[in-house]
């Protein structure tokens, strides 16, 4: 990879991982390329910028590719670290932050792709699974204004883009996230008020169309 | 030293997760009080430090605890700033992030269903380890770690701590699975010779058992795995060496759908 200067994200419109790497970008104002991968089809700068995983995003800066949305919004914050600072500056909060965020990445993804691939009992399980997942997530919330306490932090980033997809796992589980985490219902809400929130998240009916042509695709009924 | 009042290290004594923090405390020359815990029978201290995992490690600085063992590794290294296991520079620490990532999120699993099984399932896990050191055999020849004695460069760093406790297991399931080969020192010379430099550290040889003791306890362990079906029957956590994951378990049958791989 030539080190041109400058900086570069490799991503998939719709991906929550994505996401948070724009909403990272976007608090600090960094500008950037912006590249669509066409993930059945990943081109050549993918593959060498990320050979072990082949995934996105990966962010590419002067020419260095940084692969794994967390690590990713760690770098940026640490980089770009003269304004909105991502993460709390005392040890243990900062500890607690990339415990919750790693909370969110070994949880809300794949219980929420079990929503909407799975029916009967296994659907059941995931569903009451999620809800455990909200309930936590809305005790760690509490009463604060953002995960990160009044600035919007790396926990924040972390769970937001999949806000987007309550949509699609209420319709598909028949539940109400509002209904079992109104806190985590309002925060979302909170979160869209923020500019670099509202122009990366994608409606939430247009990621369930996504989601419903997955279905097609792979043939979940 | 008042930064330590109170660090308690909740642990077990065949976890290589426990051992990051053992070893990284001791590169520090923090003290601390080190508690065993049978993982069989959870105390509620640790139940209470760590309720959303239930697992060792558990690090507790002013009764105020922390889970996860990169994240712990993290933390000492913030609160104690001498002797730093993490680089300064954020490239750097993303990739040292990355790789620590890769190690807990593919290899050891792999190698833990390596341990867990046997026939087919076994040679495909054993197929995943090879390929996983591939990869970290090309960073160390041609890579980002090329010439590099340790990872971290002429002195252990975090992902050294990370990827050698537990790489240690790799040398023992061969022994106890005979015809397994994990770790060829010809198939990855490199691999082999940066962990031949770490077992040699004085440090890295206070915090790891005696391979005798883990030979025993690997034995016994693989014997009551395959003496149960294919599952994490009675064999807590930690005490499945090298990883946490249970065994290769069919998934959904339903293609892994995602939205950021293929």
């Amino acid at each position: 990879m030539a080190s041109e200067k400058g900086v570069m994200l490799l991503d998939f419109w719709v991906s929550p991982f994505g996401q948070r790497a724009r909403i990272a970008l976007a608090e600090k104002g960094v500008q950037y390329e912006y590249k669509e991968e066409n993930l059945t089809e990943k081109s050549e700068l993918l593959l060498k910028a990320n050979p072990v995983h082949k995934k996105i995003p990966v962010l590419i800066h002067d020419g260095k590719p940084v692969c794994e949305s967390l690590i990713i919004v760690e770098y940026i914050n640490e980089v770009w670290s003269d304004k909105a600072p991502l993460m709390p500056s005392d040890p243990y909060q900062k500890a607690q932050a990339r415990f919750w965020a790693d909370f969110v990445d070994k949880k809300v993804y794949d219980c929420g792709s079990r929503l909407w691939k799975l029916k009967g009992e296994e659907q059941q399980a995931a569903k009451k699974e999620m809800i455990e997942i909200l309930q936590l997530l809305e005790a760690q919330l509490g009463d604060k204004k953002y995960f990160g306490g009044d600035s919007f932090g790396f926990v924040d980033v972390a769970f937001v883009p999949f806000t987007s997809w309550f949509y699609s796992y209420e319709t598909c589980a028949n539940f109400s996230v509002e209904g079992v985490a109104p806190k985590i219902a309002q925060w979302a809400k909170r979160c869209m008020e923020r500019e670099s929130v509202a122009k990366t998240l994608y409606d939430p009916k247009k990621v369930y169309e996504f989601v419903c042509f997955l279905k097609k695709k792979f043939g979940v009924e | 030293m008042e930064k330590s009042s109170s660090l308690k290290l909740f642990g077990s004594w065949a976890s290589s997760y426990t051992h990051r923090v053992q070893l990284a405390l001791k590169l520090k020359n923090i003290k601390f009080e080190y508690i065993e815990e049978d993982l069989s029978n959870k105390s509620e201290a640790l139940l209470q430090f760590n309720p959303i995992y239930k697992k060792v490690p558990v690090l507790v600085h002013d009764d105020r605890p922390l889970a996860e063992s990169v994240i712990i590794l993290q933390y000492v290294d913030e609160v104690w700033n001498e002797r730093p296991i993490l680089p300064a520079d954020p490239y750097e620490r993303a990739v040292m992030r990355f790789w620590c990532h890769f190690a807990d999120d593919k290899l050891g699993p792999a190698v833990g269903v390596v341990f867990a099984s046997s026939g087919e399932v076994q040679n495909a896990a054993v197929d995943q380890v090879h390929e996983n050191l591939a990869l970290i055999e090309r960073e160390l020849r041609e890579g980002y770690f090329k010439g590099r004695k340790f990872f971290g460069g002429d002195s252990i760093g975090l992902l050294d701590i990370v990827l050698g406790c537990g790489s240690y297991w790799l040398a023992v399931f061969e022994e106890v699975m005979t015809g397994v080969k994990l770790v060829d020192p010809e198939a990855f010379p490199l691999f082999h010779a940066w962990l031949r430099e770490f077992e040699a550290l004085d440090e890295v040889k206070e915090t790891i058992p005696a391979v005798d003791k883990l030979l025993e306890y690997a034995k016994a362990v693989r014997a009551m795995l395959l003496g149960h079906c294919m599952g994490n029957t009675g064999v807590t956590d930690a005490a499945t060496p090298a990883t946490t994951a249970a065994p290769a378990t069919a998934t959904a049958s339903v293609p892994d759908i995602t939205v950021d791989s293929s």
